[in-house]
C-alpha cells in the first residue's frame, strides 16, 4: 500500500523473490518538491548482512523508515519476511526489530524495567532469562537497574541494542548502530552482531557511515546518492570496480561526483 | 503497527506492558504523582471556600447547596481525565519512545485502550483525596449522588477520551508543535458546558452549542439532582449518544492524523 491508497499490480522483484527477507520493488518517496528515495529496487536474502551506505540526505534513513512501515511510500513496494508492508505489518513486526539514532529509550525507567515492557510487547517467553541473557551478552549488568537517562551514551547503545534482540528478530534494522561508541566497545558490538547473526541465520541491514564497520560485517553493500542506488555489490567488488582499497574511498569518489571517472578508469 | 486492526484481535498483554510503562513511570517521579494531587485539592480548597461564602449571602445557593463544589469535582474528572490519557502519550513524544512502540507489534487501539485505562489511574490518584477534602472541609459527599455519579463519571471520562485521542492525534501529525493544544482544548468547552450555571443563561444560538457537547448534560443532571431531586436519565442517555459519536469520530480522526504523519514522515521526526 502506498500513500495514496494504491497498491501496484504488475509483477515485481517481491514477488520473483518471495523468500527473500526483505524484497523492495521501484520504492519513491517524496517530500513535497523532494525525492527524499528515488525509485530503488533490491532483495536481501535471509541470512545477510547489507550496508546502506551514503551521504547525509542519500535517502537511507527514510528506506529503511519504510521497510519498517513508519514512513509511507509515495509508490513502489515493500515486502519484509514475504509480508506486504505496511499492510501485512502485524504478521512481521514480533519478527523483527530495530535501532535508530531517531529514537530513545524511556530515560526514567531503568534498562531492567525498559527491557521488560519491550520483551512484554514483543510477547518474549522466559522473559526474565530473556533479559539475564542479554545482560550477560551485551554486559549490562552493572547498570541494569539503573534509570536509562543517566547512562553514558555508549551504556545506551548497548541498552538499545539489547531492547533491538530482545524478541530474537529474524530481521534487525539498524541506524548507525556503533555512532558515540569508543572503538573498543564498538568493535565489541560488532562482534556480536556476527554472532547473532550467525547462531540465528537473522538477517541484518544497517546504515553507517562507518566504513570500516561495512566492510568488516556486511557481505553486500548499497550505495545510495541522491535517493537512487549508486551501486550495489560485495564490498570486495565495488572497491575493484572504482580502482579503490577501501570503501571509505569509494565513499568519497560517490560523494565527490568521481564515481563514474573511476569506474572509467578501471573499464 | 497496523491501523486500527480490531479484526485481528486487542492483545491484552500487550495493553498491560503499556500500563506497566506508565506505572513504572509514575513511581519514579514523586513530582508526578505530586502533581496528580495538587491542582485537584487546590481547585476544592479555593471553590469550597467560595462556595462557603455565597452561601451564606444568597439564599439561592444556601438551597442549592453543592452545585459550585459539585461542579469543580465533576469538572475535575472531565478536564484531568483528558490530562491523563494526553500526558501518558506526551510521555512517549517527550522521551522519543514513539517510534519503538510503532515499530513493535503494539496497535493503535491497544495503545489508546492503555492511555485510557492510564487516565483512569491518574484520575484516581488526583480525583479520590480531592472528594475526601471537600467531604471533610465543607461536608459535601460527592458519594452521596449515588448512582447518577456513575453516568456523570462515565458520560464525562468518555468526552475527555475522545478528546484526548483527538489531541494525540494532532500531535503525532504536527509534532511536540501541537503540544500547547493538549493543555488548552479542553478550556474551550468550559464556558459552552455550562459548568457553573445553567444552560439558560446563555444566548439562545448558543445553547445549540451548549447541547452538542456531552458534559453539558452531565452539568446540568447534576444542578437538577442536587436542586430540585431529581435524576434526568433522559440527559445522561443523550449525552451517551453524542458521546459515542465523538468516539467514533476522534478514533477515526486519529487514525488518519497517524497515516498523515506516515505519509510527511514526522514520526522520526516527532519535534517541534
Amino acid at each position: 500500500m502506498t500513500e495514496n491508497g494504491k497498491a501496484s499490480s504488475r509483477p515485481t522483484v517481491a514477488d520473483r523473490d518471495s523468500s527473500a527477507a526483505i524484497a523492495v520493488d521501484h520504492l519513491v518517496k517524496v517530500y513535497k518538491q523532494t525525492r527524499a528515495v528515488d525509485d530503488i529496487s533490491f532483495s536481501l536474502p535471509r541470512g545477510s548482512i547489507t550496508g546502506l551506505l551514503g551521504g547525509n540526505g542519500a535517502g537511507k534513513t527514510t528506506t529503511i523508515a519504510m521497510i519498517m512501515g513508519l514512513v509511507l511510500p509515495t509508490s513502489g513496494r515493500v515486502q519484509v519476511l514475504g509480508h506486504e508492508m505496511p499492510d501485512e505489518s502485524a504478521s512481521v513486526l514480533g519478527r523483527m526489530n530495530f535501532e535508530s539514532p531517531y529514537v530513545d529509550m524511556p530515560m526514567r525507567l531503568t534498562v531492567r524495567q525498559n527491557l521488560t515492557v519491550f520483551g512484554k510487547l514483543y510477547a518474549v517467553k522466559n522473559l526474565t532469562e530473556r533479559i539475564a541473557r542479554l545482560a550477560a551478552d551485551l554486559d549490562l549488568g552493572d547498570f541494569i537497574d539503573r534509570a536509562n537517562g543517566k547512562l553514558s551514551a555508549g551504556q545506551k547503545t548497548r541498552v538499545a541494542l539489547a531492547k533491538a534482540l530482545i524478541n530474537q528478530p529474524e530481521l534487525l534494522l539498524l541506524d548507525e548502530p556503533t555512532a558515540s561508541l569508543d572503538p573498543d566497545t564498538a568493535d565489541w558490538v560488532r562482534a556480536h552482531l556476527e554472532r547473532y547473526r550467525r547462531d540465528n541465520n537473522a538477517t541484518i541491514l544497517l546504515a553507517s557511515h562507518n566504513m570500516l564497520e561495512v566492510e568488516r560485517l556486511c557481505d553486500r553493500v548499497i550505495i545510495m546518492k541522491r535517493g537512487r542506488i549508486e551501486d550495489d555489490d560485495t564490498p570486495e567488488a565495488i572497491m575493484a570496480r572504482y580502482n579503490r582499497t577501501t570503501l571509505e574511498e569509494v565513499f568519497l569518489d560517490v560523494a565527490r561526483g568521481r564515481a563514474n571517472g573511476a569506474k572509467e578508469a578501471v573499464r | 503497527m497496523t491501523e486500527l486492526s480490531l479484526h485481528r484481535g486487542i492483545s491484552l498483554h500487550r495493553i498491560g506492558a503499556m500500563i506497566l510503562r506508565y506505572w513504572y513511570l509514575l513511581l519514579s517521579s514523586w513530582p508526578r504523582l505530586l502533581e496528580l494531587l495538587y491542582w485537584p485539592a487546590l481547585q476544592v480548597i479555593t471553590w469550597g471556600f467560595l462556595q462557603y461564602y455565597i452561601a451564606e449571602n444568597a439564599n439561592f445557593f444556601a438551597r442549592a447547596g453543592g452545585t459550585l463544589i459539585g461542579a469543580v469535582i465533576l469538572w475535575d474528572i472531565l478536564f484531568r481525565g483528558q490530562l491523563g490519557f494526553s500526558i501518558s502519550f506526551l510521555e512517549e513524544m517527550w522521551a522519543r519512545n514513539l517510534g519503538n512502540l510503532m515499530m513493535s507489534p503494539l496497535r493503535p487501539i491497544e495503545f489508546l485502550l492503555a492511555l485510557m485505562v492510564m487516565s483512569l489511574i491518574r484520575l484516581a490518584i488526583g480525583i479520590i483525596p480531592m472528594t475526601l477534602l471537600a467531604l471533610f472541609l465543607f461536608h459535601f459527599n460527592i458519594y452521596a449522588l449515588g448512582l447518577p455519579l456513575i453516568a456523570f463519571f462515565c458520560n464525562l471520562i468518555f468526552t475527555s477520551w475522545s478528546v484526548g485521542i483527538f489531541v494525540s492525534g494532532l500531535v503525532v501529525r504536527n509534532g511536540l508543535g501541537a503540544e500547547s493544544i493538549v493543555w488548552t482544548l479542553m478550556f474551550a468547552i468550559l464556558p459552552l458546558a455550562c459548568v457553573y450555571y445553567p444552560v439558560s443563561v446563555l444566548p439562545v444560538w448558543l445553547q445549540y452549542v451548549a447541547w452538542a457537547l456531552p458534559p453539558t448534560y452531565a452539568f446540568e443532571g447534576m444542578r437538577a439532582l442536587l436542586i430540585e431531586q431529581t435524576f434526568r436519565s433522559d440527559l445522561m442517555m443523550e449525552a451517551l449518544l453524542i458521546n459515542a459519536v465523538l468516539l467514533v469520530a476522534s478514533l477515526g480522526a486519529f487514525l488518519a492524523l497517524l497515516r498523515s504523519a506516515k505519509r510527511h514522515g514526522s514520526l522520526l521526526s516527532g519535534g517541534e
